[in-house]
């Protein structure tokens, strides 16, 4: 058993609904455990978290057995932290009493250190002694977030923390989801249904449909597989990792260095080397034979095709990858009559032309 | 005129007998409340009918069955002989026992009422945050609860000092032991001492209005969740 994965297997029959699924998920970083509504994430994250319980399952987190033929461990015992869907916290308790509940039950973790940094991550320090009818929707899930997080948790489990929420306190919450990525040791089991959200925060996704695991990988690989829905939907999009290079100021543009190649787009507020996670549209997305000469567009890069799919009547939809190992994909979405034209083919070296880059964090 | 030493002794007997039973019912009947809110057993609907038959059926035909069942020949009768207790008809703890099944219904649905609107993911949330499941019913079910016990006791303790016909049934008219103020009113109307008993009748109207009183100002029907 490797000691820094989690492996999850379980099989449960309802009349109405099937799960099977056998999982072995990275133990840090997000997953985002991803499907429509009615897929069966959200009871794989409640058998992870040991509020169902079925005979037919098996769980280990980080070398840590939580589930097996002879072993159940209640909910209770497991060093976890739960985010509903509705922040749910305690009405008869401030936020500061919701936030203590979890502390002083866990014992070792009353020296203060985990709250005072749960508090800070999610900015709830001016809300402490308000009782959550006194808090706003996108205020009361961030302190639900930081409860959850006081506990120390070792595995952070997150049921679609943003979906009762309206878009502008989704937007509220975002940045301090997206904090908590990067300031978490522990990995965290994401549940949504939003490809927006998965691609701002997942580093893996498991695509869930009717029960089973459909495919698993990296983000920026299950988006642009073309055999997904991901990658078929309007907002079919590549997600590329970059590292800010250079500001140009004259210009307002800032340089990003990605895998093999470099990226302008906007000024952004970022610091030199810090990184940055930013979102191709498909549909932005155009190919050329020869490298343009004189082009508006600021971003053409050299790449290959791997891959075409016609997806409706009139379009198709190209995978590509770009930079020097060719590790950085990319999607692109043409016109069947141009693929025809240009005599477009797989392994062909082409120019990608790519009119808007958008940030994701 | 004023309160006679029997009027006392009977006030402080129906006191101690309304006080005992409602402790006891909280005791038994939150399990009972529990179990009814959460369970899908097919046996959730019997069980809630018997504990609601004392709604319906008439004092005199609960009485009844207990007398029978705590008499010499009865099942709890005997069991009550075989250990040393004895007989509890006639007894004060006769009359507590008749009173927690008489009152059951008043203490179980409110609990009951209260837990299923507290529905499942309060619980959840502290068994995420470590809370066992003692831990959970005391530090979240009873506090959210709480309007509902309230309401559970006071209905308790109000109807066990309204009780009547259980209590002729069972207890009798013993001074000290089973004659409670509703017997020692009848015993007085019996005896055409209308003055004594409208004392003892007033008093209990007072009563019962002030518990009634209390019961909708403590708890009034509004909960911030």
């Amino acid at each position: 058993m490797t000691t820094d994965h989690i492996q999850a297997r379980f099989h449960l029959d309802y009349p109405e609904f099937t799960l099977n699924v056998d999982l072995e998920l990275p133990g840090r970083g997000v997953t985002a455990l991803f499907g429509h509504s009615g897929s069966g994430k959200t009871t794989l994250l409640r058998l992870v978290a040991g509020l169902i319980r079925i005979q037919d399952g098996r769980l280990s987190v980080n070398g840590e057995v939580w589930q097996d033929d002879r072993i159940f461990l209640p909910t209770h015992k497991r060093p976890l932290g739960y985010v509903f869907q509705e922040a749910s916290l305690f009405p008869h308790l401030t936020a500061r009493g919701n936030l203590e509940y979890g502390m002083k039950r866990v014992g070792n973790a009353m020296d203060g250190a985990a709250l005072e940094q749960a508090v800070a991550l999610l900015g709830i320090g001016h809300l402490l002694d308000r009782r959550p009818h006194q808090l706003s929707g996108g205020e009361r899930q961030r302190v639900a977030i930081a409860r959850a997080l006081a506990v120390q948790p070792r595995l952070l489990l997150m049921d679609e923390p943003l979906a009762a929420l309206d878009l502008k306190r989704k937007q509220e919450i975002l940045p301090y989801l997206e904090r908590l990525h990067d300031a978490l040791e522990i990995p965290v089991l994401y549940v949504s249904h939003s490809p927006d959200e998965v691609a701002r925060l997942a580093d893996t996704v498991v695509l869930v449909e009717q029960g089973r695991v459909r495919a698993q990988g990296p983000v920026n690989e299950l988006f642009s597989r073309l055999d997904l829905a991901l990658a078929q939907d309007q907002e079919a999009s590549a997600i590329i990792e970059g590292v800010v290079l250079s500001h140009d100021d004259d210009y307002a543009l800032t340089r990003l260095e990605i895998q093999g190649g470099h990226l302008s787009v906007a000024r952004l507020d970022r610091d030199i080397h810090e990184l940055v996670r930013v979102r191709i549209h498909a549909r932005d997305v155009s190919l050329a034979l020869d490298e343009p000469g004189a082009s508006s567009i600021l971003n053409i890069l050299p790449a290959r095709i791997l891959e075409m799919r016609e997806i409706e009547q009139a379009q198709v939809l190209v995978k590509l990858c770009t930079g020097a190992g060719e590790k950085t994909p990319l999607l692109a979405r043409i016109t069947r009559h141009s693929r025809d034209r240009l005599r477009l083919h797989e392994g062909q070296s082409v120019f990608a032309q790519v009119k808007a880059v958008a940030l994701m964090d | 005129m004023g309160f006679s030493d029997a009027d006392i002794q009977a006030i402080w007997l129906t006191f101690r007998l309304a006080g005992l039973t409602t402790l006891l019912l909280l005791l038994i009947g939150t399990p009972i409340a529990w179990w009814l809110a959460r369970t899908r057993s097919r046996w959730k609907g019997p069980v809630g009918a018997v504990v609601a038959l004392p709604l319906v059926l008439p004092p005199t035909v609960i009485g009844f069955y207990l007398l029978v069942a705590m008499g010499p020949n009865g099942p709890v009768g005997q069991l009550t002989q075989a250990v040393g207790i004895g007989l509890l008809p006639f007894t004060f703890w006769g009359l507590v026992i008749a009173s927690v099944f008489y009152s059951m219904p008043f203490v179980v649905q409110p609990i009951q009422n209260a837990i299923e609107a507290l529905g499942e993911r309060p619980l959840e949330v502290a068994a995420t945050l470590r809370a066992g499941p003692w831990d959970r019913f005391f530090s979240v079910v009873v506090p959210l609860a709480r309007p509902g016990f309230l309401t559970a006791a006071i209905l308790g303790f109000a109807h066990t000092v309204g009780e009547f016909g259980v209590v002729l049934m069972i207890g009798g008219n013993i001074p000290g032991a089973t004659r409670v103020v509703s017997v020692q009113i009848y015993d007085y109307v019996e005896a055409m001492e209308y003055g004594q008993a409208h004392w003892l009748a007033m008093s209990m109207v007072i009563f019962s209005f002030l518990v009634l009183l209390a019961l909708y100002t403590l708890n009034p029907n509004q909960r911030r969740f």
